[in-house]
């Protein structure tokens, strides 16, 4: 082992950037009500809203990846004016204010919306105050996690792979689901996983597009919210599972973020 | 090399996970440190939003420059936040519930004000609601102040008294926040504070609901024992309990406190 350059002197911001880090999370463990756990755990408030959440979340993923898979192709893929404007717009959420994008989706798809007028009109459809809204809300601001992870993967990939199969007479369809999926199979899993993690933690867009109401738009970050003001119990409950599945998608990808080596 | 910008991706995709995670709520308690000297902190409730924002500039010019600072939220978010040692010198609640919350950490509370309920509608009220019963209706659009905050239980207890039964599309966590869905047209009708209604401009109308059928909510208003400032806290509190206060208060729709 060569020894390490760093200056020894950096362990000290380094150890406090841990501690910042980690003392609010041990502080979700230190008031934890652990002897009630159980009850709280199974209160009809809050599977109501973990069975949501898991419906929401698992929405957005599939609508993420139904659209956004697609998409990454294209960006990865084909040359075309605007590309990098398309990959700008695309991203924008990840950085925007959720409430912003609340706000936005409103006067998108709100009853009175740009394009929510013309739903409500043509098919009597309105997607405010209702699950499919925040689907879309949870949608909306976790695609692009998706979209960059894959487009990533398909860019790092070796293309030769796709270049044999075409070669041995394999059409494009068989080569994207022979040659090319299985090979960015990784990036799409963790692509797929920030996705949904993004998602069950979505919080801002959806109480200010899809409302809060037990059991059709409010999902466990809308009901840890409300509860924090009348249920401290519940609500630390409710965020003791939310930090246990973000720590569990953690584990799950800890050879993509920290190999070993 | 081919991987190391995989993960590279992945990294900035995990960090924007965290930045944007972090945009949830938007009541946090504001800063994190007590009242610097020539200003203070006062948490409202939020349906004295434009009352006390002119008391506060009020304030500021009678007081020689004092900068006030408003935290305006949902009474049950303020109570949790003072709870929870936000910097607050001066609470002024919507109701005398969450004033009680927070007995121990304030002074002794003074009623300032009070309020009456009113049904709010799209201007010109499209679908012709002229009191609580149409509420029910399964075509209505409703939207309510959740349970948790004082809006929402003074329309529940409204409503219970009404014997109408209604099933909210959404129960928002502030007042403000009914009127908004209403003006934005989302919600065909809501249940608010006819300050609030007066309040949302020119998109909005209210429906009277008949005194009978009505809950006065009563507002008290206290100082916060934690404040760096307390003669400025304590001189805030007597602006809005004076007459000058009062007069303000009463333009923006608010009644005097019940006399008991």
């Amino acid at each position: 082992m060569t020894r390490s350059r760093v200056p020894g002197l950096l362990a000290v911001p380094a150890a406090l950037a841990v501690a910042f880090l980690a003392v609010p999370l041990a502080g979700l463990l230190w008031r934890a009500p652990w002897g009630s756990l159980g009850a709280d755990l199974t209160s009809p408030r809050v599977l109501e809203a973990l069975r949501l959440s898991l419906v929401c979340s698992l929405g957005a993923v599939a609508v993420s990846a139904a659209l956004g898979v697609p998409l990454a192709f294209l960006l990865a893929r084909v040359q075309f004016r605007g590309r990098n404007l398309v990959r700008a717009l695309t991203t924008l959420p990840m950085v925007l204010p959720p409430v912003v994008g609340g706000v936005a989706l409103l006067l998108a798809f709100g009853r009175r919306g740009l394009a929510g007028q013309w739903l409500d009109r043509a098919f009597g459809i309105t997607l405010p105050f209702t699950t499919t809204g925040a689907i879309l809300a949870e949608a909306f601001v976790a695609m692009p996690f998706l979209v960059i992870t894959v487009e990533a993967g398909l860019r790092a990939m070796d293309r030769r792979f796709e270049d044999a199969a075409a070669t041995l007479g394999a059409g494009r369809w068989t080569t994207l689901r022979r040659v090319t999926l299985p090979l960015i199979a990784p990036s799409l899993g963790a692509g797929l996983a920030l996705c949904w993690a993004r998602a069950l933690g979505e919080f801002g867009a959806t109480i200010t597009f899809a409302g809060n109401l037990p059991g059709v738009t409010q999902t466990m970050p809308l009901a840890v919210y409300l509860a924090l003001e009348t249920d401290l119990e519940a609500a630390i409950a409710l965020s003791l599972i939310l930090l246990a599945i973000s720590l569990a998608v953690l584990v799950a990808l800890r050879d993509r973020w920290f190999p070993s080596a | 090399m081919l991987r190391s910008r995989i993960r590279l991706a992945a990294v900035v995709a995990a960090v924007a996970l965290v930045v944007a995670g972090c945009g949830g709520g938007g009541d946090d308690p504001p800063g994190g440190s007590p009242a610097s000297p020539g200003e203070i902190k006062v948490f409202a409730a939020a349906s004295l939003t434009a009352a006390f924002t002119e008391l506060g500039e009020q304030f500021t010019t009678a007081s020689g420059g004092t900068k006030v600072t408003f935290n305006f939220a949902g009474s049950q978010a303020l109570a949790t936040q003072v709870q929870q040692g936000a910097p607050a010198d001066v609470f002024a609640s919507a109701d005398l519930t969450n004033m009680a919350k927070v007995k121990d950490l304030a002074g002794t509370p003074r009623n300032f004000a009070s309020n009456l309920l009113q049904i709010v509608v799209e201007k010109g009220n499209p679908k012709g609601v002229t009191g609580l019963g149409d509420l029910a209706s399964s075509d209505l659009k409703v939207v309510l102040a959740a349970p948790e905050v004082p809006a929402g239980r003074y329309a529940a207890e409204v409503l219970s008294g009404a014997g109408v039964d209604v099933t909210p599309v959404s129960q928002e966590d502030n007042v403000k926040a009914v009127v908004t869905k209403v003006s934005l047209g989302e919600a065909d009708a809501g249940i608010a504070y006819v300050t609030d209604v007066t309040a949302g401009g020119d998109k909005v109308e209210g429906v009277e609901i008949p005194e009978n059928q009505n809950v006065l909510a009563t507002y008290p208003i206290a100082t916060v024992k934690a404040s760096k400032a307390k003669d400025r806290a304590q001189a805030f509190m007597d602006l809005v309990l004076s007459a000058e206060g009062q007069q303000i208060l009463r333009r923006y729709g608010f009644l005097p406190p019940p006399t008991t």
